[in-house]
C-alpha cells in the first residue's frame, strides 16, 4: 500500500476540521484562537507541499515559503497587539472588547 | 506495507492527537508546547515529501522564533483560565459534530478524487537538483519581487511590534533627539550686550529713627 495524494490531502483536511473546531470552543481565548489559526495555515501548508511533490511544481513549495512569511508577521503583530489589549483591559476574553458596540 | 507509510501514519497520528490537545488544553502554556509538537510532527511529513528546505525552515522559523513568541506572551500574561473556558463543554457536542462532518466530507472528496495520482516517477533523466537548490533557483529568479516585498513585509511588521508594545518609562530623564536636531545656534545662546562697568548703586539711607511700617 502506497501513499497517495489523497492521503496527504485528508490529512490536511482533518487537521483543518479540528482547527474549526478549536475556533469554536475557545470562542472566548484569543490565545488559543490565534494557535488554532496558526495550525489552519499549517494545514494548508501540507496541502501545498503535497501537491508540489506529486505534480513535480517548484511553484507549491514558492508559495509555501511567502505563505509561512507572512504568518510569522502575523503572528507577531497579533501578539503584540494581544499584549497592549492586556495591558489596557487585564482581559484577553473576547467578550470583553465591546467598545465598540453601540 | 513499506517503511515510508508507516511513518506518515505515525507522524499523522501525533499531530492530530497534538492538534486536539491544542485546542482543548486547559493550561494555556500546554496548548503551545502541544502546537509545537504539532509543528515538529508537520515538519517530519514535509521531509516525506521531500520538500527538506522548508520542513527545516518550519523548524527553525516557527518553533525556534514564532512558538517561543507565543510561549512568552502566554507567560507574560496573567490569564484566569476558568473565567475563559465558561460554557467550554457545553458547545462541544456541536462542534465535534461539525468537525467530524467537515473531516469526513473533506476526506470522502480528497480520497475518491485522487488516490489515483500515485507515487511520481521521474520523468526527464536530468540530474535533479537538491530540494534547497532548486527552491532557490526559482526563488532568486522568477520570484525576486515577491521576496523582497516578503523581506518588506517583515521588516513592517517588526516595526510595528516594536511601536505597538513600546512603553516610555515615565521617571526618566532624556533629551528628545527630535528636539536636539531642530535646534539652531541662536536657541543655544543668548548674547547679551551690557557694560562692562556698572556705577554702583547708592544706598538709600533710611532716616533714623522712623519706626518701621
Amino acid at each position: 500500500m502506497t501513499l497517495t495524494l489523497g492521503h496527504f490531502l485528508s490529512l490536511g483536511a482533518m487537521l483543518f476540521a479540528l482547527s474549526v473546531v478549536g475556533i469554536f470552543l475557545n470562542r472566548k481565548n484569543l490565545i488559543i484562537l490565534l494557535m488554532a489559526i496558526e495550525l489552519m495555515l499549517l494545514a494548508v501548508n501540507t496541502n501545498f507541499v503535497a501537491f508540489s511533490y506529486y505534480l513535480h511544481d517548484m511553484q507549491g513549495q514558492i508559495f509555501v515559503f511567502f505563505i509561512l512569511t507572512v504568518a510569522a508577521a502575523e503572528s507577531a503583530i497579533g501578539l503584540a497587539i494581544l499584549v497592549l489589549l492586556f495591558r489596557n483591559r487585564s482581559s484577553i476574553n473576547v467578550d470583553d472588547l465591546n467598545s465598540l458596540k453601540g | 506495507m513499506s517503511v515510508t507509510t508507516f511513518l506518515f501514519y505515525v507522524f499523522s497520528a501525533l499531530l492530530l492527537f497534538s492538534a486536539f490537545r491544542v485546542v482543548t488544553a486547559r493550561n494555556p502554556v500546554h496548548a503551545v508546547l502541544f502546537l509545537v509538537l504539532a509543528f515538529f510532527q508537520a515538519s517530519m511529513i514535509w521531509m516525506l515529501l521531500k520538500a527538506e528546505f522548508l520542513s527545516i525552515a518550519l523548524v527553525l522559523v516557527y518553533v525556534g522564533a514564532v512558538m517561543v513568541l507565543f510561549l512568552f506572551v502566554v507567560m507574560m500574561l496573567d490569564i484566569n483560565v476558568e473565567n475563559l473556558r465558561h460554557g467550554f463543554w457545553k458547545h462541544f457536542p456541536l462542534a465535534a459534530l461539525l468537525g467530524v462532518v467537515i473531516a469526513l466530507e473533506m476526506a470522502a472528496v480528497l480520497m475518491g478524487g485522487f488516490r489515483a495520482v500515485d507515487v511520481p516517477v521521474v520523468a526527464d533523466a536530468a540530474p535533479q537538483l537538491p530540494n534547497t537548490q532548486e527552491l532557490g533557483k526559482v526563488l532568486f529568479t522568477q520570484y525576486v519581487y515577491p521576496l523582497e516585498v516578503a523581506a518588506a513585509i517583515l521588516l513592517v511588521a517588526m516595526i510595528a511590534a516594536i511601536a505597538l508594545t513600546l512603553r516610555a518609562r515615565k521617571d526618566s530623564k532624556y533629551v528628545d533627539p527630535g528636539e536636539q536636531v531642530r535646534v539652531r545656534s541662536r536657541d543655544r545662546m543668548r548674547v547679551v550686550k551690557m557694560a562692562a562697568t556698572q556705577a554702583a548703586v547708592e544706598p538709600v539711607s533710611q532716616p533714623a529713627g522712623e519706626p518701621k511700617a
